[in-house]
């Protein structure tokens, strides 16, 4: 059972992670504008030939 | 144009010069857009930022104000191909906004809590059937205590805040029994797990939190979407007046910003912006969007006159009034103070639930604790098992039962063209038994066109519609549509007051008043049947005249029908004269109709009806309907209906059809079904489970299966409000072209009608 000790910090902390991951992609607004977002990526003027 | 246009109070000042605003942006439709839009007003001097936000169609800008102003980045943005109309925040949206964020931030603290909890309280569960020891199972329920108690501190802040508010204004709501079944849910658990017991709750409280939270989510981001359309819909629509500043210059300003006393100059053709008083200048109004009458009315000075009318024929100069300024407004504001006072408050089908529901799940929790207690179990035992049974009590499929299927509902409508104002509206369109109508605007269209009936040379019809390009008259913009080649003739010149004329194929043409085309007394008494206004057009020796009235909206017969096939009773009521109404009454045939009404008249039918039990829709667009509105038990308007109208309304509906009437009703009938199957669902849950929990033979293991297992029947339920009823398939004979498509802003153009020409 020793096993536990770290198994289960580590699926929290990941988890964690996850959680803290969202929170700060809303805080950024990146949840603002999903259908601008989805074709946003489309054009590819930013690739400098 | 020359005069200047102050959008000042769309501006908002920043730091140091820099100035924001927010634009509504028509035809965006692709990535394209979006760079053509945010490159172009880049490179535009002055300007420091510009983001579209592609789901809500709008345009954020930040400029610096020395180098342009907000009139100059609309203009550049016309240039670049797009009309932008600059956009007001309402408070109540962005409030949403927040409350949204909020809701979903809860909705990610409970998933990760729920997750994890899970995760040790499935070992629990095999462990408690194997080989677990008491110190891995405690240390399991300890971790569990430290992820779901500060989680359930957080994201159950919704409904302890909502349960508090209710409790304080004495009052039961659905949030009560919720917020009391996960707090003594922990509590018990916690108490448990210090007691070395095998049991906890804590992943059936977590996970209920998570499940309600995303039903709340739901809701609240359907009606944010909406509102949001509703807000686009507002700043395109959004009215401007000429203000005569004191200097003597003109200024183009919003219709909202201007106040009482202000100088408001109305050329022929627009729509009055406020209510007010004439200074000086004679011309028509027609003022069917505030009486329902289609005449026009020859106004002078001195005489009042109202937001929404139109100025038919001659420049007017107005001084503003204060609300009420007019005998009309200030009637139709008295009645409208009484409508909603006498108002009974419908209680919404989930509070009437949880009124009854809060009662007899605690009185049961109660006598089973006295149950136990009498047939000799311990004190704590019987407390226990009482917690147990508020446990699986706690109200998730119940809370679910009726929001999910209203998500599914408002989603459907919205798609019809239908945007709800108000929540519960949904439940009572489906109680309606008597559907009132008003003529002018509701069952005819807003704007008046060219009689289908008449019959003229289709050659001469498209050379008066092309001359009538040239002109602002309604009358001739009612022509102009008819226009097949959209391009004016160049040399035509309009004679204000009396028409328009141009040498067409070397010959003169003249469109407008009868003198003007020289018509012949015969002609002209043919041509006046007193009910249609026409318009004379000569060309080459030959003369016609075309009359213009209000049709009937396309599909107004057909919706009638299927209506009165649904078994309700419909009434026509109108503020229009006798000999008007009783044509459309006829062809529609509607048997039931009254002409020549004032507000109070429709109120007072209104009234008579509810005293005989029956529930109204009323469906008006009038500044005259909006009492009618406010006092019938719920209210649909076209969405160029006048503001005060509107604003009474509990739906609006778009585009030149009827048929969002019928679908309103008939969507929120199968909801209402599909909400009581729901709730009969979630009765016969709590009828299996709790007598397992009285006898005391319910696990945590149970608690969860069954929780989630109802609240998934209950949203698979909610579902199935997507498939359209039988019932509604045999209404609709002939699909409409294309399937449900939500409509994206801005709409097509025939949807709106721009309001000032």
């Amino acid at each position: 059972m020793n096993v536990l000790a770290y198994l289960i910090p580590v699926a929290l902390l990941l988890g964690l992670t996850g959680l803290v991951a969202f929170l700060w992609s809303l805080k950024s607004g990146q949840y603002d504008d999903l259908d601008g977002a989805a074709i946003r990526i489309l054009p590819d003027d930013d690739i400098k030939n | 144009m020359a005069e200047a246009l102050d959008l000042s109070m769309f501006v908002e000042r920043r730091h140091a010069g820099a100035a924001h605003m927010t634009l509504a942006v028509e035809d965006v439709a692709c990535a394209g857009c979006i760079r053509k839009i945010e490159s172009g007003l880049g490179k535009l001097p002055g300007v420091i930022d510009a983001r579209l936000n592609f789901t809500q169609r709008r345009l954020a800008v930040d400029w610096h104000e020395d180098k342009i102003d907000a009139a100059g980045i609309i203009k550049a943005l016309e240039r670049i191909g797009y009309r932008a109309y600059p956009f007001a925040s309402e408070r109540v949206e962005s409030d949403e906004g927040a409350q949204v964020k909020w809701l979903l931030k809860c909705l990610a603290v409970a998933g990760f809590a729920a997750m994890n909890v899970m995760l040790l309280s499935v070992s629990v569960w095999a462990g408690n059937v194997s080989d677990m020891t008491q110190e891995t199972r405690d240390l399991f329920h300890w971790l569990s205590a430290l992820i779901a108690l500060p989680a359930a501190a957080y994201a159950g802040q919704p409904f302890l805040h909502s349960a508090l508010k209710a409790l304080r204004a004495r009052e039961l709501n659905m949030d009560v029994p919720i917020s009391l079944g996960v707090a003594l849910a922990l509590g018990l658990s916690v108490y448990e797990t210090a007691a070395h017991a095998a049991h906890a709750y804590f992943d059936s409280a977590i996970m209920l939190l998570f499940f309600l939270l995303c039903g709340r989510y739901l809701d609240l981001a359907m009606r944010r979407k909406t509102r949001m359309f509703a807000g686009n819909l507002a700043s395109v629509k959004a009215e401007f007046a000429h203000r005569l500043d004191p200097g003597g210059e003109l200024t183009r300003i919003p219709a909202i910003a201007l106040n009482p006393g202000d100088r408001v100059l109305v050329r022929p053709g627009e729509r009055i912006p406020a209510d007010g008083i004439l200074i000086n200048g004679r011309s028509d109004v027609d003022e069917s969007l505030v009486t329902g009458e289609t005449l026009h009315r020859a106004v002078g000075a001195g005489a009042a006159v109202y937001a929404g009318s139109i100025n038919i024929s001659g420049a007017l100069m107005m001084r503003v009034t204060a609300a009420g300024g007019g005998t009309l407004v200030e009637e139709v504001e008295r009645l409208l103070e009484g409508a909603i006072a006498s108002k009974s408050r419908t209680v919404r089908l989930a509070d009437r639930v949880a009124r009854l529901y809060a009662p007899v799940v605690h009185l049961t929790a109660a006598l089973t604790a006295i149950g136990w207690l009498a047939a000799g179990a311990t004190l704590h035992d019987a407390i226990v098992i009482a917690i147990a049974v508020l446990i699986i009590t706690c109200p998730c499929a119940i809370a679910l039962a009726i929001p999910t299927v209203q998500v599914i509902a408002a989603g459907r409508l919205f798609c019809s063209g239908v945007i709800l104002n108000s929540g519960d509206a949904v439940e009572r369109l489906a109680e309606v038994d008597t559907v009132i109508f008003d003529k002018t605007g509701t069952l005819t269209l807003p704007d008046p066109a060219v009689d289908p009936a008449s019959d003229i040379d289709p050659g001469l019809l498209e050379r008066a519609a092309r001359l009538a390009l040239s002109s602002r008259h309604p009358l001739a913009v009612a022509l102009a549509d008819k226009a097949q080649e959209r391009i004016p003739y160049p040399d035509a010149v309009e004679e204000p007051g009396q028409g328009v004329h141009a040498m067409i194929d070397g010959q003169e043409a003249r469109l407008g008043s009868d003198d003007f085309c020289g018509l012949s007394e015969t002609q002209r008494q043919v041509a006046n049947d007193g009910e249609a206004s026409f318009i004379a057009f000569a060309h080459a020796g030959r003369t016609a005249t075309i009359h213009i009235r209000q049709s009937l909206r396309p599909d107004a017969a057909a919706v009638v029908k299927a209506l009165a096939g649904r078994g309700l009773r419909l009434i026509v009521l109108s503020g229009d004269r006798a000999a008007a109404v009783a044509p459309v009454a006829t062809q529609l045939g509607i048997r039931d109709w009254r002409a020549g009404l004032k507000p109070a008249d429709k109120i007072a039918v209104i009234d008579q009806l509810k005293a005989q039990g029956r529930r109204v829709l009323m469906v008006g667009d009038g500044l005259n309907d909006a009492p009618a509105l406010a006092a019938a038990h719920v209210s649909v308007s076209p969405i160029t209906a006048a503001h005060l109208a509107q604003a009474q309304a509990d739906a609006l509906f778009l585009g030149n059809r009827l048929e969002p009437v019928l679908h309103a009703v008939a969507v929120s009938q199968q909801a209402r079904l599909l909400m009581k199957q729901n709730l009969a669902l979630a009765v016969v849950y709590n009828a299996l489970a709790v007598p397992l929990a009285i006898a005391g033979l319910v696990t945590p293991l149970i608690a969860a299966v069954a929780m989630s297992g109802s609240s998934i029947l209950v949203t698979l339920n909610a579902l199935r409000a997507w498939i359209r009823s039988p019932r509604e398939s045999q209404d609709r004979r002939k699909p409409s072209p294309g399937k449900a498509v939500p409509p994206s802003f801005p709409l097509a153009r025939d949807e709106w009608r721009e309001v000032s020409p």
